[in-house]
């Protein structure tokens, strides 16, 4: 230790040198199972898998609330009347610009699908209320339109779309 | 020796730090230039172990802790759930049980060093007595901790143990149930053990800090017993103990891991894989092996009280070490008759061990009294007698002296043989205690034994055929999704088959809207559904016998292996005494008991089963099932291919967890090399 200073490597600082590296490398990899643990395991990684939802109960102008990975998702039948006001406004005036035909699936314009998590600070937004036609989120005012998007308020983005594909006409797969 | 420090640091972060709260000098004072006797052996590297295994169980226990659920309904289930689903759960929880072992090991290491060397003696008590109180609340907090499983083991231990309490005179019982909280042990007693068993291992860390502390202040003994007088006589803490510890903590993991990755069960109890039954006790209750000499003086002694009494009494009175021995030479190198009675005080504690473990009867009943009396005689009798008339050796003037003179290591090496003697020992008579008349299950040759073993896929396919076909009939196998078969290590089937085959099933689901159960398709986050709604169900279809949930049955089962395979078995990694069991059982079937032996009505012989009778009929027969893979379809391929799948169902990770080994085993022994070479370098400038 005393003799570090010397400007030759000599084979004590070597053997130093890699003994230290070896206890840095194993520490470092040992730290991997105590944080991986944290990770969500199997069986809710399993229970996450998609799940269907038949639409054909819901009527149009109604929505209705399923979870999936422990998310509420929105399904709403939109009223003609909603869909033209989403279609209506000009996309540039938007906070977080994106058309309405962007964020359904073509041929199903009617049914809008959104995370139901106030993109603010995560509360959930009360669907068919505020001034767009949209969604309120109570916590701080954030309005969102009917085609989920924020229109007013501290939230930053819109609602987002979940993956979702229509197996048929009125069944939806979520995941 | 931890006066005012002259640590002088130079960065100026730290000066203005350390000019408010004086701690990198604290450090520096107590880690750094602490004066170390420089004649220190091994022995003295446990401390340096201790250390590192309180904060193995610390953090893999606060861990263990997120995923564990303290209700009595699902802590086995979720123990379960920890094993199989969380990530690394299974390392995590090997790490928590071998190491709770481990510790124990260390500080008997700890302890027997500081009763050899004199470690005890005057300026130490304050020093020893620490120690024996961070024994106690490591004993608590082992206790409390091997009850989390809520496995029969646990559940059965805590009765016992607990039961302890009521031998007080008069408030006994009134102590017993407030320990419960209940009437029985039960969900509230496992609520407080968890919380407890939380608390006190920071409890002990507390009590570490002043055990370190005193030592700090009294200075380290050291083998010769003769305290440093000259800096000749000590080396700076830091590099040369510090290395020497890290070598010895480096060679100490390597022994852990053995456990961790290889023997993972080796000094657990198979009984604790069976869910808490507060209605069936096991043959044979043993509590773990690090308290086994006590349970023997508990039994060895026939009045409750007195029993009790005696068995804390043998931890207490080593608090009182300190006046027991009055001799005023140290270290037992110095002293003849007392180095011989520390050895045969040794062997007594191993010995009381190996009784603890046997059934209490006959001849292991007088040996234990015999034994429990030599123990309490070391202390009260031999002690106080030897330190008035023995005569010691003459004890070197200075350490230095001592290290010039190069005392050989003939102790050393006699105290390993012992140690090593004394752990198989223990290890062995814990499987001892399930005293068996039947005959021993033939060995098997498996492909999962050993450290490289695998599973063979096409034995776990057609053993799930065997499953479904025959024995899902009856046994359920609760703890096993159908998304597992597409994981790795497991029957190699894909996720796609994985899905095809839960569709097979019918799953109840429900309430549905309407506020009805109903039946849907299986997916692969699904379980095998049992065959029974509830055990009543399973027991009236079964004449009384409950037929036991087969996802652990491999691991839940075991039998003796006698002296001195399990010696060997350590060395062998051989775990298969339940996979052995179970296809003994399933081929032990013979229609005709042997002459003598009645089997009462709706009973049927098995050659294999405890007791022979078994409430099961033969399940199994040639042909019953067909294979795709032209594997013949005999009583004998059967039972080997259902018993590796269940094998694999009992423990889904093995082969994640001897890959594992294998790696952190190479890194292990170069680390412990170059730790080696290290010390080495560094010690030759200190001598
Ligand atoms: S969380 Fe919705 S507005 Fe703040």
């Amino acid at each position: 230790m005393t003799t570090a200073s010397s400007a030759e490597p000599t084979r004590r600082d070597f053997l130093f040198v890699a003994t230290g590296a070896a206890a840095a490398v194993g520490g470092v990899v040992t730290l991997w199972p105590f944080i991986s643990q944290m990770n969500p395991d199997a069986s809710t990684i399993a229970a996450g898998a998609p799940i269907e939802v038949d639409l054909a109960p819901i009527a149009s102008g109604q929505d209705i609330k399923v979870f999936w990975r422990g998310k509420p998702i929105y399904i709403m039948n939109r009223t003609k009347k909603q869909v033209d006001e989403a279609r209506a406004v000009p996309v540039a005036s938007l906070p977080d610009p994106a058309t309405d035909q962007s964020r359904v699936k073509e041929g199903h314009d009617q049914w809008l699908v959104v995370i139901g998590i106030c993109t603010h600070l995560g509360c959930i937004p009360i669907a068919h209320e505020g001034n767009y036609d949209g969604f309120f989120c109570p916590c701080h005012g954030s309005q969102y339109d009917s085609s989920g998007r924020i229109r007013q308020g501290p939230a930053p983005a819109n609602l987002p779309v979940p993956p979702y594909q229509f197996v048929s006409d009125s069944k939806i797969q979520i995941g | 020796m931890s006066g005012p420090s002259d640590y002088q640091p130079t960065n100026p972060a730290v000066k203005w730090i350390e000019r408010r709260l004086p701690i990198f000098g604290l450090m520096h004072s107590s880690f750094v230039a602490y004066p170390t006797p420089r004649n220190l052996n091994y022995w003295w590297t446990f401390g340096a172990i201790l250390s590192m295994m309180l904060g193995v169980q610390i953090v893999t226990g606060v861990i263990l802790a997120m995923h564990y659920t303290p209700e009595a309904s699902v802590a086995f289930r979720s123990v379960e759930s920890i094993v199989r689903d969380v990530n690394y759960g299974w390392l995590l929880r090997n790490m928590h049980a071998s190491g709770a072992s481990m510790f124990f090991l260390a500080v008997y290491v700890h302890m027997f060093r500081g009763l050899y060397y004199g470690s005890y003696k005057e300026p130490r008590e304050v020093l020893w007595i620490l120690g024996v109180i961070i024994y106690l609340l490591m004993m608590a907090t082992g206790f409390m901790g091997y009850v989390l499983p809520w496995g029969q083991m646990s559940f059965w231990g805590a009765t016992v143990i607990t039961n302890l309490f009521s031998a007080v005179p008069y408030v006994g019982d009134s102590i017993v149930t407030l320990l419960w909280g209940g009437y029985s042990v039960g969900n509230p007693t496992l609520n407080r053990f968890f919380s407890l068993h939380y608390l006190l291992p920071f409890v002990i860390a507390g009590v570490v800090v002043l055990h370190v502390w005193a030592l700090h202040v009294a200075g380290q003994n050291n083998p010769a017993g003769v305290e440093a007088k000259t800096e000749k006589d000590t080396v700076p803490f830091t590099p040369y103990a510090t290395i020497k510890d890290g070598f010895g903590v480096s060679c100490f993991l390597l022994f852990f891991a053995w456990f961790i990755f290889y023997m993972p069960n080796y000094l657990g109890d198979a009984d604790n894989y069976i869910p808490a039954n507060p209605g069936v006790t096991p043959a044979h209750i043993v509590p773990e092996w690090y308290y086994l000499p006590f349970y023997a003086i508990l039994r060895s002694i026939p009045n409750k009280l007195a029993g009790v009494t005696a068995m804390f009494a043998a931890i207490i009175v080593l608090a009182f070490l300190p006046w027991l021995d009055s001799a005023r030479t140290r270290s037992s190198r110095y002293r003849p008759l007392a180095k011989q009675f520390f050895w045969i005080f040794v062997v007594v504690c191993v010995l009381l061990g190996y009784l603890g473990a046997q059934p209490p009867e006959g001849i292991y009943v007088i040996a234990g009294r015999i034994l429990t009396f030599c123990y309490f005689a070391y202390f009260l009798i031999l002690l106080p007698l030897l330190s008035r008339i023995e005569k010691p050796r003459p004890i070197p003037n200075s350490i230095a002296d001592d290290v010039l003179a190069k005392y050989g290591s003939k102790s050393a090496v006699s105290t390993v043989i012992v140690l090593a003697l004394a752990g198989a020992l223990f290890a062995g008579s814990a499987q001892n205690a399930r005293a068996e008349e039947e005959a021993t299950p033939p060995s098997q040759k498996w492909s999962f034994a050993g450290p490289f073993g695998t599973f063979d896929r096409g034995a776990m396919q057609r053993g799930l055929k065997v499953y479904k076909e025959v024995c899902s009939a009856c046994h359920a196998l609760s703890y096993i999704a159908f998304r597992n078969l597409a994981d790795p290590g497991g029957p190699g089937y894909t996720a796609a088959q994985a899905t095809a085959f839960a569709g097979e099933y019918k799953i109840k689901d429900g309430p549905n809207d309407q506020g009805e159960m109903f039946e849907r398709p299986g997916r692969p986050a699904d379980y095998f559904p049992s065959p029974f709604p509830n055990e009543q169900a399973a027991r009236a279809a079964n004449g009384g016998a409950l037929p036991p949930d087969l996802s652990l049955i491999t691991k839940a089962r075991s039998y003796e292996r006698g002296f001195p395979k399990f010696v060997f078995d350590f060395f062998s990694t051989f775990q298969e005494q339940g996979p052995n069991y179970v296809d003994a059982i399933l081929q032990g079937f013979e229609d005709k008991p042997p002459a003598g032996v009645t089997i009462p009505e709706g009973s049927y012989y098995n050659k294999y089963f405890p007791g022979h009778s078994i409430k099961m009929p033969k399940p199994l027969s040639d042909g019953q099932v067909t294979f795709d893979d032209g594997s013949p379809a005999t009583v004998a391929q059967y039972a080997k291919d259902v018993t590796t799948f269940l094998m694999w169902a009992a423990e889904p990770h093995m082969e994640a967890r001897k890959r594992l080994g294998l790696q952190v085993f190479v890194f292990l022994i170069i680390f412990a090399g170059l730790m080696y070479f290290t010390k080495k370098k560094v010690w030759a400038d200190a001598h």
